[in-house]
């Protein structure tokens, strides 16, 4: 058989439940390509020999006609989801050789349904950027390059391991954790499917966390119908999730009908802004018309409190990300740091110093910062009230349409350090991300075309609350319309 | 009203007392873990990975816990708020885990209630309680383990405690002691907690500030986690002395924490105002907010038992006891208990009605069997002495078996013993002798042999009636009944 990594997980199922294939030849091929990849950095930590007993075990599983979607199918894990005994660290010196005795739910219930882990992958450290480059492990280089040129590029953040790892066929699907777009703009930025569901439908036990009323897990593949078909594996109640939801998991892979006519797809028009690049604007353009040609009907509406997400997004999230990362402190587990004749506090503070990078502890002053007293009414008790009202713009606009379309990022992939001294062009990527982030809406990100350097670009579908399944019918009609089979050149291996 | 004045160089002073109780939650498991709570268990063997705040672990509501609560604010005549929210309280310390303790913080589970304080003579005061909320406790730092280190023990990280807050309704260190005793016995009573403060499953931060009798409150100090009534009143006084001794030589209070150490009977800073944290409270994002229905807290009201103002109310109305006994009686639980099965063990010997035999019962236990409880240095869960025993001994009394006389001697035996009444009645034929040919029989043989005293009886010497009758009892071993001996030896000696 040819190059076995190439295949989709929807392929692969069928290839395994015929026996044309078995999982440890898929999971032979995809431990090599893991290797190969070296030079993308998107693994931090491989498992070939977990791979391997789990391969063996899903072809068992096959056998006994005991299969499910992701059975035999190799996958790697964003660092922030604890797999037991095996690095998790998110990344951040602070957790420096932190192995824990659990297992993440959403990890649990992709080993439950007989998946294979090849590994851990890299991303931002805490999730905490946008390009990848603030992992203690170095940055992931996009396995996409520009025309003719040997540059490296930014493959997005946080998700930047995961996005790398399925792009560059070194794992059929990953899994990531979106907070204000870790999962829709990395996927973006490397012709990737990526979804997040809705807030609540993955269960956070055993996720690092970051900011916890945004942290959601979700999924990046090479296609929509492997989106599906992982996103539904994760996806479920789990009583040890305060926040989780107790609502069915639909079938999301019988949602892509391709079906969308008579469907309202919504425009907003807070998304048209102002020194977006061209290409941007005519790519948003192209799904309008991918839409009405589908025979949905495009309307425009408005989402007014749009402009107010980033600040809002920038004070709640750091707020919970200072009290989340408290625990942090050496006295337990990961890095301790205890200077000569140092008591409580020196240890305190030499660990937290050396072991959290520039971002996160930029984020957690201003987290503290906003938290504090004669501060908290001004900043953290009105960023909420604003949280709600961009809640409420989304639905009132779902009272009027299905979807949503917008691009996913205001730009493609950029350099590396491009944009790492500027904090605030930094956080931009996430302009139009951030908002279904605040309102707890699912949204996925499409590859749906080349820029003028050949770098891919997604536009992102938002849905309401639960409805993950318009979301996938709607990013597989843009899918299909695109036509998007552009390819990175294997150039690493 | 209490008058306890502290006497200044210049005035009079007025002491203002609030009390914040920490009270560890009786439940199965922690608040927010599934790990154990109980108590002496070998340090760190009761922590669950949330406990240790390993990466990724999130908090789930122990339901209990809630129930506890919303049944001790029922039992405080409380609000009880159907909505309410757990915030984060963020400090570092090593005994900490996850950086913050999860509490309540601006809607607690329990508002406003009140609690009756029993003061001396019959006195009562009613002090309110501005709030219940829920929080979790943290771990225990242990200093004293190693020259260098610093051990910490998680096993009560995360235990749940109630944060019980008064108003600034006390006025001296005797109405501090009464709010923390009744407190606990209302808290014992409901069994939401133990109430053992030397145990720490009950602990009292004390905010104390003097003013001129009149004038507007003070500036206060919290003296922190004193753990027993006895120090709260000796805290209370120590603290109010030194800020008046402050005041009148021409300083100011600054607000502060501070700690009582009742070997040197000082309280000394702990933290100033500048150097309090500021905790940063947010509501937690990994709790829902905390919310129930009528019928979770009327389920919570039909599990509470009599409290013990209904239960002195009814021993006194019902029973007919005196303020002063049915407040002992019900002070403690086991106490109020061990009385109404012996009433009703009593009545049903004697086939009278609980009224008529729950005083003398009421007598004989905090008179006969607390002396001798308190002699021996026995609690009332100890005494060797069963309700159904002490019963019996009252029944022989009352159906005139034997004397309140012989009763006593009874009883000693049964508490050195733990046998029972009827059985050393028998053994040492101990039965009181109402047959009146017999006793008369021994009259006659007495009168006979005291002529000298019998002629100064008739000569008008009445007080001498008691020599015949100390007489009949000593020829009987006591055993005469002395209604029978009293009415038959008077129309002799009179002639």
């Amino acid at each position: 058989m040819s190059d076995l990594t190439k295949l989709k997980i929807a392929e692969a199922r069928d290839l395994l439940a015929k026996g044309d294939l078995t999982s440890r030849e898929l999971t032979e091929a995809h431990i090599a390509a893991v290797e190969a990849a070296d030079p993308l950095n998107a693994y931090i930590e491989k498992t070939p020999e977990i791979a391997l007993e789990q391969a063996d075990a899903a072809d068992a599983k096959i056998k006994a006609g005991d299969a499910s979607g992701m059975t035999g199918i190799p996958v790697g894990i964003k660092d922030l989801f604890a797999t037991k005994g095996v690095h998790t660290q998110a990344c951040s010196k602070i957790l420096d050789s932190f192995k824990p005795e659990y297992e993440s739910t959403v990890t649990q219930k992709l080993w439950d349904d007989g998946a294979v882990m090849l590994g851990k992958l890299n991303m931002d450290e805490f999730a905490m950027g946008s390009s990848n480059e603030t992992s203690f492990y170095g940055p992931v280089k996009n396995p996409w390059r520009a025309k003719g040129s040997n540059n490296d590029f930014v493959p997005g953040g946080s998700s930047g391991g995961s996005v790398a790892s399925v792009a560059g066929y070194a794992a059929m699907g990953a899994t990531a954790s979106d907070t204000g777009g870790s999962i829709r703009q990395p996927a973006a930025f490397t012709g990737t499917f990526g979804i997040k569901p809705t807030y609540g439908r993955c269960s956070r036990y055993g996720m690092v966390a970051f900011a916890s009323s945004l942290d959601q897990a979700g999924t990046i593949t090479r296609d929509v119908r492997d989106g599906a078909i992982m996103l539904e594996s994760i996806s479920g109640f789990d009583p040890k999730d305060s926040t989780s939801v107790d609502i069915p998991v639909p079938n999301f892979e019988a949602a892509l009908t391709g079906d969308i006519r008579g469907m309202k797809i919504g425009i907003p028009q807070e998304y048209h802004l102002a020194g977006m690049p061209g290409e941007i604007e005519a790519l948003w353009h192209q799904g309008i018309e991918w839409m009405k040609a589908a025979g949905a009907e495009v309307v425009d509406i408005n989402l007014p409190h749009t402009k107010y997400a980033l600040p809002t997004y920038y004070i709640v999230a750091p707020a919970e990300a200072s009290s989340n990362l408290a625990r942090y402190d050496g006295v337990r587990y990961g890095h301790r740091n205890v200077p000569d004749n140092g008591g409580l506090v020196d240890m305190y503070e030499a660990t937290r110093a050396d072991g959290f990078g520039d971002e996160v502890k930029r984020r957690i002053m201003i987290g503290t910062y906003v938290l504090s007293a004669g501060y908290y009414d001004a900043y953290y008790l009105k960023a909420q009230k604003v949280r709600q009202l961009i809640a409420d713009d989304f639905k009132r606009a779902f009272e009027k349409v299905d979807a949503i379309l917008t691009p996913t990022a205001p730009s493609a992939a950029f350099a590396f350090g491009e944009k790492s001294d500027d904090p605030l062009a930094m956080y931009l990527n996430d302009v139009f991300t951030v908002p279904a982030s605040l309102a707890g809406l699912p949204g996925s990100s499409v590859p749906a075309g080349l820029d003028s350097n050949g770098l891919p670009l997604g536009l992102q579908v938002l849905g309401k609350a639960w409805d993950e399944e318009t979301v996938l019918k709607v990013s597989g009609v843009i899918e299909q319309a695109a036509a998007f089979t552009s390819q990175p050149e294997l150039w690493w291996r | 009203m209490s008058s306890y004045r502290i006497q200044g160089a210049t005035a009079d002073w007025e002491v203002v007392i609030g009390l914040e109780v920490h009270a560890q939650v009786i439940s199965n498991a922690k608040l927010f873990s599934g790990a154990a709570t109980e108590f002496g268990a070998e340090p760190n063997a009761q922590v669950s990975l949330v406990d240790a705040a390993m990466p990724g672990m999130l908090p789930t509501i122990n339901g209990e816990c809630v129930r506890q609560a919303v049944r001790t604010g029922l039992a405080l005549g409380a609000q009880i708020n159907k909505f309410s929210v757990f915030d984060r309280k963020n400090y570092f310390y090593a005994d900490l885990p996850q950086g913050y303790q999860i509490s309540q913080f601006k809607h607690p589970v329990v508002g406003e209630g009140t609690i009756v304080l029993d003061l001396d003579e019959g006195a009562s005061k009613e002090v309110g309680v501005e709030r219940i909320h829920l929080e979790q406790d943290a771990g225990k730092s242990m200093h004293d383990q190693h020259p260098q280190f610093t051990y910490v023990d998680l096993n009560r990280s995360g235990v749940a405690l109630m944060e019980i807050v008064s108003m600034p309704d006390m006025r001296s260190p005797e109405e501090a002691g009464a709010y923390l005793t009744k407190l606990r016995t209302i808290l014992r009573y409901i069994g939401t907690c133990d109430g053992n403060m030397e145990q720490g499953s009950m602990r009292a931060d004390v905010n104390v500030s003097v003013r001129k009798v009149g004038d507007p409150l003070g500036t206060r100090c919290e003296i922190k986690n004193v753990n027993s009534i006895r120090f709260v009143r000796q805290a209370i006084e120590v603290e109010a002395r030194r800020q008046v001794d402050i005041i009148e030589a021409g300083g100011t209070i600054d607000q502060e924490t501070r700690l009582f150490d009742p070997n040197k009977g000082e309280t000394r800073s702990m933290r100033s105002k500048e150097e309090a944290h500021d905790y940063r409270y947010f509501p937690d994002p990994d709790l829902l907010p905390l919310e129930f229905d009528d019928a979770f807290i009327e389920a919570a009201r039909d599990s509470l038992p009599e409290l013990p103002d209904e239960k002195k109310s009814r021993f006194m109305q019902a029973l007919g006891l005196n303020d002063y006994s049915a407040g002992v009686l019900v002070a403690e639980k086991e106490a109020s208990e061990f009385f109404e099965t012996l009433v009703a063990e009593v009545a049903k010997a004697t086939k009278k009605d609980a009224a008529d035999v729950a005083v003398k019962a009421s007598n004989w236990l905090t008179g006969d069997l607390f002396g001798a409880l308190n002699k021996a240095g026995k609690t009332i869960a100890e005494t060797p002495v069963s309700a159904a025993q002490g019963a019996e001994l009252l029944a022989l009394i009352e159906d005139n078996t034997i004397s309140g006389r012989i009763a006593k001697d009874v009883f000693e035996i049964m508490f050195e013993t733990g046998k029972d009444a009827g059985a050393i009645v028998e053994e040492k034929g101990l039965k009181q002798v109402s047959d009146t040919g017999e006793i008369e029989k021994i009259i006659d043989d007495i009168i006979a042999a005291n002529p000298n005293q019998l002629e100064q009886y008739r000569a008008g010497k009445d007080k001498l009636l008691g020599f015949f009758v100390g007489q009949v009892m000593k020829a009987t071993q006591g055993k005469a009944n002395p209604g029978v001996v009293n009415k038959l030896l008077k129309p002799k000696l009179d002639g």
